[in-house]
């Protein structure tokens, strides 16, 4: 599970990508294509690879007016799948 | 139904190959080398996918390393917005082509395993000092940085090697290991007594499978695909006849599936003749087995065809001898017994020696 401290990235290989055909935004990885709505978009458009995951969720939360608790919440469960699939990585 | 864009193509380079897999997914007549599409034709295919909606390409062959404009390809393709997969068994990929991918934006690499010693790998690819070739270009693969799959196709004579293909994904930091059990159409289909699975082999590979997944968890995915012949359902082809991707030959015909050419009287457009979007949308082929309007009973009634679509057309041609009949994997096909008598028998039989594919002229 992704910490507070935890820096993710996105690997090479995997990239947001603007779907200028069906509209919204994809996550592209290896032989997979993942279409994302705007909570899932909004969050990794945060992923710099020089940030924390506890910065991240502030950012987030100052931006959408919500509870830090809840996004960090939902933003982990988010990453947790990703990171399981690896299209994610953690730098410590 | 309203048709969807597609996602993804496959993109068959070429037919030429120093492999010779005795079940290559290249139909039985190999599209020669004056008949390829050049590099101009190829770019403006990826052009149109791309405006159509394709977000993946997978070039693939073949061995898409035998063409020289390789490079420019993947750079062609780049441009044109589309995620860039590399398909290849690895001959034909030196150090200086390498980075000359990566320098071009190449996405992502799939590596083809035909086994995991030089041994069995050298005799199924038909390649002798392929095996050791194959892991210098891992090597240098980890080395540059590509996202890598490790990617084999597992049928009797190698499924014992499975464990050990995965610790090999393991070991050159591969991302994934897709392991496919060996799909019986066109090369496989002259081989079937060699290469048919036993039931217990394909019992230990869904073991060593799920034993793997639960050790490696956010280490190394593995996409399975069991050998169906042992399952009651058939798998979804393609994602579903003309939704989801699509298949362009060496000389740009375009197909819905690898392996459509194998059944007759379907009309195949050119992008010679067409553009892409055309025959998408109002291509003969593509408008055949989309949906579910062509089937039949038992899938007609059945609760799982928006599920499984009928499973494969190519497969149903094969062994049912009907395009639209069910995929004789599945338990209600009225073919389905004597399949899996069949498959018994072939698996129970001393497998004869393998017939490896012929070379693309
Ligand atoms: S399956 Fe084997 S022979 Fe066929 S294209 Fe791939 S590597 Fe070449
Ligand atoms: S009857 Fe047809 S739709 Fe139903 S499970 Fe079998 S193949 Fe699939």
């Amino acid at each position: 599970m992704i910490g507070p401290d935890d820096i993710p990235v996105l690997p090479r290989g995997v990239r947001l990508h603007r779907d200028r055909v069906r509209g919204g935004w994809v996550l592209l990885a290896p032989e997979r294509t993942l279409a994302l709505d705007e909570t899932g978009r909004a969050i990794l458009a945060e992923i710099d690879g020089i940030r924390s995951f506890a910065a991240i969720a502030a950012a987030l939360a100052a931006a959408y007016d919500a509870p830090e608790a809840e996004i960090a919440a939902d933003s982990q469960g988010f990453l947790g799948a990703l990171l399981d699939r690896r299209f994610l990585e953690i730098r410590q | 139904m309203s048709v969807p864009p597609p996602i993804a193509m496959l993109a068959e380079l070429t037919h030429r190959c120093p492999l010779a897999c005795p079940y290559c997914s290249n139909p039985l007549e190999l599209t020669r080398k004056d008949s390829e599409l050049d590099t101009a034709a190829w770019a403006d295919i990826f052009r149109q996918a791309a405006d159509l909606g394709v977000l993946q390409l997978h070039l693939s062959g073949g061995e898409p390393a035998t063409r020289r404009d390789l490079t420019d390809l993947v750079a062609e393709a780049r441009a044109a917005g589309l995620y860039t997969n590399l398909i290849t068994s690895g001959i034909g990929l030196t150090e200086k082509r390498l980075r000359a991918l990566d320098a071009a934006g190449l996405d992502h690499i799939q590596l083809s395993l035909q086994g995991t010693d030089a041994a069995m790998a050298d005799r199924i690819g038909g390649y002798h000092g392929g095996f050791e070739r194959k892991l210098e270009v891992a090597r240098l693969i980890g080395q540059i940085g590509f996202p890598l799959t490790l990617n084999a196709v597992l049928h009797r004579q190698n499924l014992h090697q499975l464990p050990r293909a995965i610790e090999m994904g393991v070991e050159m930091g591969a991302r994934r290991i897709e392991v496919a059990t060996v799909q019986f159409h066109g090369w496989a289909l002259k081989n079937r007594a060699a290469l048919m699975p036993t039931r217990a082999q394909a019992r230990a590979a869904d073991a060593a499978v799920a034993e793997a997944r639960a050790r490696l968890k956010g280490v190394l995915v593995i996409d399975y695909v069991r050998a169906d012949y042992h399952s009651d359902y058939p798998k979804r082809c393609m994602g579903g006849w003309g939704t989801t991707g699509l298949n362009v030959t060496p000389e740009g015909t375009v197909l819905p599936c690898h392996a459509a050419q194998t059944i007759p009287g379907l009309v195949f457009d050119s992008l010679r003749d067409r553009p892409l979007a055309g025959i998408w949308y109002e291509g003969a082929a593509f408008a055949a087995y989309r949906g579910t309007g062509w089937m039949r009973e038992p899938c007609s009634g059945c609760e799982r065809k928006t599920v499984d679509f009928g499973g494969c057309r190519c497969q149903a041609m094969a062994l049912a001898g009907d395009p639209a009949a069910a995929d004789p994997v599945c338990i209600k096909s009225p073919h389905h017994a004597a399949l899996l008598a069949r498959a018994e028998a072939f698996a129970a039989t001393e497998a004869p020696e393998i017939l490896w594919r012929a070379a693309a002229g």
